[in-house]
């Protein structure tokens, strides 16, 4: 599809039209950070924010939801009030991106999980190009998320005094109506040109080996003695789970109001490396220790995703290293886990 | 066109199956006790509905205010229609509330879940069954339909192994699988009492009890996971082949449709991989046994 343009004194105006029309989310400065919030003026928004504390997963897949509702005193269940606006997620990260690709293919393959599906069809996306990394922690272009070729609906690129816009899809060009465009001017495209070559030598590789040899890096490093390493550290806070763009775990369970009689039955975000999680009714824990419970995070991410969804489950935006109380990097344990190979250590 | 700020909900959507999370409000028939902490449950589905279930399989049992656990099957397809058994040991929270309910009680049902035996595949072949403790339940799914199909099988034994002689289960099948002609039952408890006449030892002590014809048996295990290692040792020294070893992965399932990860071994999703396994799948993975 052919590129377009959107000044920047122009954007503002778009912005607000989005405004009037859907419920509007992008990156907003709070408490010294950035986070993704739901704005009420084109103002609060920071497209320019290096990352933020949690993904924009959280549009999608809520920290907590409702599945339905029950009341105790009938024999039936009453349908969730599943009832979402029509979302528009402005300045998406590229690594976003494709942990959005990997959760929609998690949530579209086998069953159905319609909350999520749901969702996703009323949220559109409109990611933005990095242009310098967030920090030392990101390492997206070793993991080849660096940019997107599909994914969004729309896609902005900082061009100086204009935004060009990639259109991704038949509602992102819809979206279109709002804004003031142009179609992109030769001269136009050769500053595009110039800013996305000048990008990418400013983002390093952050791992000391190809992305393609990181499942059988990890195949290899089951017995590692790296992970009870990581055991004797690892503090099971589940902090890095938590801001994790592509971790999709969830636990069921019941509220119950009040009255005793009416409740909800809810999902929320769980995490693997909680004690509990792997435990079954007799109390036997299938992934007891510590060291278990990151082996199992880290072969996920580089390994098990990728076997059952043909998607990578990291995609490199270094929240869980920026998070971590104890310095756990994936950059850290996949270059550890690469150097014991090369020296020939553990197998 | 795209909606502005309407809102929608799942009905919108009908190529979505919204019914996913929902249980079957299903009425509990009769409940009988098997012993201190096993009970019985048959239920009925309601308006005719059938469960369509293979053994081996489990559905997810709802309490409204309390939560949602899976339970395997125990009646055979053979013998369930709208009406089928559950035999819940009461160990949690969920169980707990299930032992407190009684005939005309509603639960919720989802499911059948998982990947059950294939059945087909045993037609014509020995089965050696070697169930352990509440191993049984679920077994017996499959048990009883062998029986209700005997002139398909060749040979049927079972090695059942309990801790003493109040938990092995089913007492009156097993006396009744013990006097047929066409079952070889060979019984066993880890601790006798004073009325016990029968064996003692774990359940791997019987197995020297048996000859058996390697290349034409299948080996059924369920029980708990330290039986596992056990048992397998014992079925491998007998000649079966680790394709022919089927054995049940007791895993903690919140959704059974293979997303919410708790009963993730490596990278299969056991609710739905599973949680039935020829042992020839598993054998690599680790965190399996």
């Amino acid at each position: 599809m052919s590129v377009t343009i959107i000044q920047k004194q122009d954007f503002p105006d778009f912005v607000n039209r989005l405004l009037s029309q859907f419920r509007v989310s992008g990156p907003v400065e709070e408490d010294g950070g950035y986070a993704f919030r739901v704005i009420e003026n084109s103002d609060d928004l920071r497209l320019d924010y290096p990352t933020t504390i949690l993904p924009p997963k959280k549009f999608l897949l809520p920290t907590k939801e409702t599945l339905f509702e029950f009341d105790k005193s009938g024999n039936g269940t009453v349908q969730a009030p599943v009832v979402e606006p029509r979302t528009v997620v402005l300045g998406v990260h590229t690594c976003d991106l494709h942990a959005i690709k990997l959760l929609d293919r998690v949530f579209s393959t086998g069953h159905i999980d319609p909350n999520y599906t749901l969702r996703r069809k009323q949220t559109l996306i409109v990611s933005i190009e990095c242009l310098t990394p967030c920090d030392e922690n990101s390492f997206c272009k070793s993991m080849g998320t660096l940019s997107a070729d599909d994914g969004y609906d729309l896609h902005m690129t900082d061009v100086g005094n204009f935004y060009t816009i990639d259109i991704g899809t038949e509602v992102g060009e819809e979206l279109l109506q709002y804004a003031k465009t142009a179609p992109a001017t030769e001269e136009n495209m050769k500053k595009l040109n110039a800013v996305i070559s000048e990008k990418w030598p400013r983002f390093p590789y952050r791992l000391d080996f190809d992305i393609s040899d990181l499942p059988s890096l990890l195949n290899m490093s089951m017995k590692s003695p790296l992970w009870e390493e990581l055991g004797e550290r690892c503090l099971a806070c589940a902090a890095c789970t938590n801001v994790c763009p592509t971790c999709f775990c969830f636990d069921v369970r019941d509220e119950i109001d009040l009255d005793l009689q009416h409740g909800q039955r809810i999902r929320k975000w769980d995490s693997c490396q909680l004690d509990e999680f792997a435990t079954i009714a007799d109390g036997h824990n299938f992934r007891q220790s510590r060291a278990l419970r990151q082996r199992h995070r880290f072969m996920r991410k580089g390994k098990y995703i990728l076997e059952a969804h043909d998607y990578l489950g990291c995609v490199g935006c270094g929240r869980c290293a920026r998070a971590c109380l104890v310095d756990i990097t994936p950059v850290g344990v996949f270059n550890e886990l690469y150097r014991q190979k090369e020296v020939g250590g553990q197998s | 066109m795209i909606a502005n700020k309407s809102y929608v909900t799942l009905a919108d959507y009908g190529s979505v199956d919204n019914q996913l999370f929902m249980p079957v409000p299903t009425r509990i028939k009769k409940v009988v006790s098997l012993n201190d902490l096993n009970k019985l449950f048959t239920l009925e589905l309601p308006g005719g509905m059938s469960l369509d279930h293979r053994p081996g399989q489990f559905v997810e049992v709802s309490i409204f205010g309390v939560g949602e656990a899976p339970i395997s099957i125990t009646s055979s397809p053979s013998r369930s229609n709208s009406q089928f058994e559950l035999c819940v040991r009461k160990v949690g929270d969920l169980t707990s509330a299930f032992h407190n309910m009684r005939a005309g009680d509603i639960v919720g049902i989802r499911g059948p879940f998982g990947r059950g035996f294939p059945i087909e595949k045993f037609r014509g072949k020995d089965i050696l069954f070697a169930p352990g403790g509440l191993g049984l339940p679920p077994l017996r799914s499959l048990i009883n339909q062998v029986l209700d199909e005997r002139a398909h099988f060749g040979r049927v034994i079972i090695l059942y192994g309990a801790r003493n002689p109040d938990e092995l289960l089913f007492k009156d099948e097993l006396k009744e699988w013990g006097d047929r002609k066409d079952v070889e039952l060979l019984l066993t408890v880890d601790k006798g009492e004073e009325n016990w006449k029968g064996h003692v030892g774990v359940i791997t002590t019987l197995f020297k009890e048996i000859s058996i014809y390697p290349r034409n048996t299948i080996a059924v295990t369920v029980g708990p996971p330290v039986m596992y290692r056990f048992v397998l040792m014992e079925f491998l020294a007998k000649g079966i082949t680790e394709g022919n070893i089927y054995l049940s992965l007791e895993r903690r399932m919140k959704c059974g449709i293979g997303k919410c990860g708790h009963c993730q071994i490596n990278n299969v999703y056991s609710c739905q991989s599973g949680p039935v396994f020829p042992y020839s799948e598993i054998k690599g993975l680790e965190e399996a046994l």
